[in-house]
């Protein structure tokens, strides 16, 4: 190996370019070797895919279960319009081997071109995270009319809050792994304006991270609104964070049941919420506001990342489709001893998580419940999901407490057929 | 003959089209070298620009970005992707070398001298006072793209030459390779234990580079079996080498270091490779805080009086000395001990940094004999060198 790194780099290059130095750069002469001089081209056609082939003998993510040296011969060389490549996309997954228990999904998107030039790793990698959802052939359903839904209120003795959430990108600026600061505050600009638009109980205000005061900032907090900076080795690795904290900050309307993170994660995050158990309204709001911005950002020629196969278009595959996690927190301290409980949420497509989110545990006996899946049911019949389940965990909870009985669900059919 | 080898290439166009403006960072909260010498001026004429293998000023300075600093202690705040960094972004760069390394201009020239002959005494260091003596360098090897920038194969390409290279050591210098992913559990407890072992970059400063990443593909420790000749491969720079031992014997420390690389340097030029070097920035490494000698000399010394003597820190910086917890960079002392090493890196030669270390650290150690006998060291303070 090392005898043809020599016979390679022996060769003076061929069409270097002096023009556009300068003058006085031209006159300082440094010695550099004809080795070093090699463009990004010639760099590659050096080392063959092979030699770039990641180790992925310990990890346990979606791409690394599905990611071959054929597919990844086929794809190292490409990129994106946006000069994106497979490397940057799968960075995060060689970078976190992963858990033996938990399956992360081990890549992310630059740009919505990345889920097309890849596709042939983004494929398998969604079919494994989605259930089989096949996006060459499978059609994702998108429905946000809110009146569709029933049953959307719950017993507020056991149901302490209720919550949606989504992400949207902006088309034709890159996702945050990606994206430069300009097209990051371009973002920021696009979409702060648009909010500027909202009237009503959706008026509201925004606070840049660069700006925000002492107390603003404290106030945030306190409400449990503002996000920081990514610790997470899984979203540092992915390049997200970069120049934080530029161009970030949350916007919320003034009854504080509306809110949006722009450049977290995502392009933006929107979140319906509010105490107690009127989920109904809580989605009612969620698409009421969702089409009211997108509206505000068409206007000024905008739109969001969207197609008929992978519908709204986000950083991580695994929110692709509806991006949609609606949950409550509720208190089933009868129910969370059951040993049937998980495979109660498991035929629900429901899962469990701490009331701080994803990656803590559970205080005392509440929950966070929430659906499982967003790919290839639409946002009406996820959230509705939601509704008749956490509906049936109640009632069990009222019947273990009456000392009756419980039936463990027949399990949720996967997509329609 | 000098030849001048530079590519500038226009990135991808679509991004090229958002103007420097909009592109320029903010920061007006930050306190690095960078920072205070980025201005938007500067910034315009950089941003079009990259490296031949594609390394851009985003991409220099990201981890200065990202890491404001501190008011006490500045950061470089940029880092080198490859060998070109240094030229392509000279109109950064050279500012930033000239704060950071004590006026060095443009046109300075670097001396190197690795003939440990030419260091004077060091080696007698009172063993009462000196625990330990430790020199370290880095070494990057020309035609790879650094740790910020190179691709898997790369640095699989540059552990491979130098596990090559280090298997033909002999005598007192002949060691083994323990690469990080095929370490066994005993024997990375012992490397732990011999405090030899370098573990995945936690600081923000350093991953915020890229050189963390693949970690800890092709990453991995070379000794000799006397333990007192170590290198690190792929770390924050293609090689780290270490020559170590107990004791105040400096002048050993330094021959031995001297031998190391001078061997290792012949062993890379057979097989064709030499390691980056020119005559004005001398060694090339991927922190310019590190050009010139990539030197750091220094020894654990006990220093209880002295240390709490409020001349002490005129003292190390009227001898160009610098003091450090026992741990390392950024770390405090325990107990009275320090790490005291050079603060120099370039602009004076391996040899000149050996003897302001072995001068200075004998004369710290006359002066915290005074103190303990409760006698004055004014007339031993020293002139600035």
């Amino acid at each position: 190996m090392a005898s043809s790194f020599t016979k390679m780099m022996s060769g003076r290059t061929a069409g270097l370019l002096v023009a556009g130095l300068g003058a006085g750069a031209a006159a300082t002469g440094y010695l550099i070797s004809d080795s070093a001089a090699l463009n990004a081209e010639q760099r590659r056609k050096l080392y063959p895919p092979s030699a770039d082939f990641p180790d992925l003998r310990k990890h346990n993510n979606c791409m690394a279960s599905a990611l071959t040296p054929a597919i990844y011969a086929k794809l190292r060389d490409k990129v994106t319009p946006n000069n994106w490549t497979l490397d940057q996309c799968i960075q995060t997954g060689v970078d976190n081997p992963g858990h033996p228990f938990i399956k992360t999904v081990g890549m992310v998107a630059g740009d919505e071109e990345s889920y097309e030039v890849f596709a042939d790793i983004f494929d398998p990698v969604i079919k494994d995270r989605h259930n089989g959802y096949d996006p060459r052939i499978m059609k994702h359903p998108t429905d946000l009319d809110s009146s569709k839904l029933t049953s959307g209120m719950f017993d507020e003795k056991y149901v302490l809050s209720s919550r949606v959430r989504t992400g949207r990108s902006i088309r034709g600026l890159s996702l945050p792994p990606a994206c430069s600061r300009s097209e990051r505050r371009e973002v920021e600009r696009v979409t702060v304006q648009a909010l500027a638009g909202l009237k009503g109980d959706l008026a509201g205000r925004y606070y840049s991270l660069t700006d925000m005061t002492d107390e603003e900032q404290q106030r945030l907090i306190d409400e449990h609104f503002l996000f920081d900076k990514p610790v997470s080795p899984l979203l540092t690795a992915s390049g997200m964070a970069r120049d934080w904290p530029d161009a970030r900050g949350i916007w919320h309307n003034n009854d504080k049941t509306f809110l949006i993170w722009i450049n977290e994660e995502d392009h933006t995050r929107v979140i319906s919420m509010e105490k107690g158990g009127n989920m109904k309204r809580v989605f009612e709001r969620f698409c009421r506001g969702l089409k009211q911005v997108e509206h505000l950002i068409q206007e000024r020629g905008w739109e969001f990342m969207w197609n008929e196969h992978l519908g709204y278009i986000l950083t991580c595959p695994s929110n692709l489709g509806t991006g949609l996690r609606a949950g409550v927190h509720v208190r089933l301290p009868k129910l969370s001893k059951d040993p049937r409980f998980g495979k109660i949420l498991d035929n629900l497509r429901l899962q469990k998580r701490g009331t701080g989110g994803v990656d803590t545990a559970a205080v005392g006996d509440t929950f966070d419940i929430s659906n499982l899946d967003r790919l290839g049911k639409s946002e009406v019949e996820l959230v509705q999901l939601v509704v008749d389940g956490v509906n049936y965990l109640v009632e069990c909870e009222k019947k273990l407490e009456k000392g009756q009985d419980i039936k463990v669900p027949a399990p949720i059919q996967q997509f329609r057929k | 003959m000098l030849l001048y080898v530079c590519m500038y290439l226009f990135s991808n166009t679509k991004k090229m089209q958002l103007s420097a403006e909009d592109e320029y960072p903010d920061l007006s909260e930050h306190c690095n070298h960078m920072a205070k010498v980025l201005t938007l001026d500067m910034y315009k004429h950089l941003y079009k620009r990259s490296t031949p293998s594609g390394f851009t000023i985003d991409k220099v300075i990201q981890t200065g970005v990202d890491n404001p600093g501190h008011p006490y202690i500045l950061t470089v705040g940029c880092a080198a992707g490859d060998e070109e960094t240094y030229e392509v972004f000279k109109e950064l760069l050279d500012p930033v070398i000239r704060d950071r390394h004590g006026g060095y201009k443009p046109t300075d020239k670097h001396k190197t001298d690795l003939n440990p002959n030419n260091l004077k005494g060091g080696d007698d260091l009172d063993p009462n006072y000196v625990l330990s003596s430790r020199v370290r360098t880095g070494r990057s090897i020309r035609g790879f793209c650094l740790p910020p920038h190179c691709s898997r194969g790369e640095r699989r390409a540059v552990e491979k030459l130098s596990v090559e290279a280090l298997s033909a050591l002999s005598g007192d210098l002949s060691g083994k390779y323990y690469a990080l992913k095929n370490m066994t559990e005993a024997e990375q407890q012992q490397l732990i234990d011999d405090h030899f072992l370098f573990d995945k970059p936690v600081s923000p400063l350093l991953l915020a580079s890229g050189m963390a990443r693949d970690w800890p593909d092709a990453r991995g420790i070379w000794h000799n079996d006397n333990k007192t000749f170590l290198v690190w491969v792929n770390e924050e720079d293609h090689l780290r080498v270490i020559s170590m031992q107990k004791g105040g014997n400096m002048k050993e420390v330094f021959t031995r270091f001297c031998t190391g690389l001078t061997k290792i340097e012949e062993l890379f030029k057979n097989k064709k490779h030499e390691f980056m070097w020119n005559e004005h920035l001398g060694y090339v490494l991927t922190c310019p805080s590190n050009l010139g000698t990539g030197l750091r000399a220094g020894v654990h010394v006990k220093l209880p009086n002295l240390s709490k003597n409020k001349k002490f820190e005129e003292v190390l910086k009227k001898l160009r000395l610098q003091k450090r917890g026992t741990g390392g960079v950024d770390t405090a002392a325990v107990g009275g001990t320090f790490d005291i090493s050079n603060a120099d890196r370039l602009g004076f030669s391996e040899v000149e940094l050996m003897q302001m270390v072995v001068d200075g650290v004998k004369l710290l150690i006359e002066m915290e004999k005074r103190l303990e006998k409760g006698q004055s060291i004014d007339d031993l303070m020293p002139a600035q060198k």
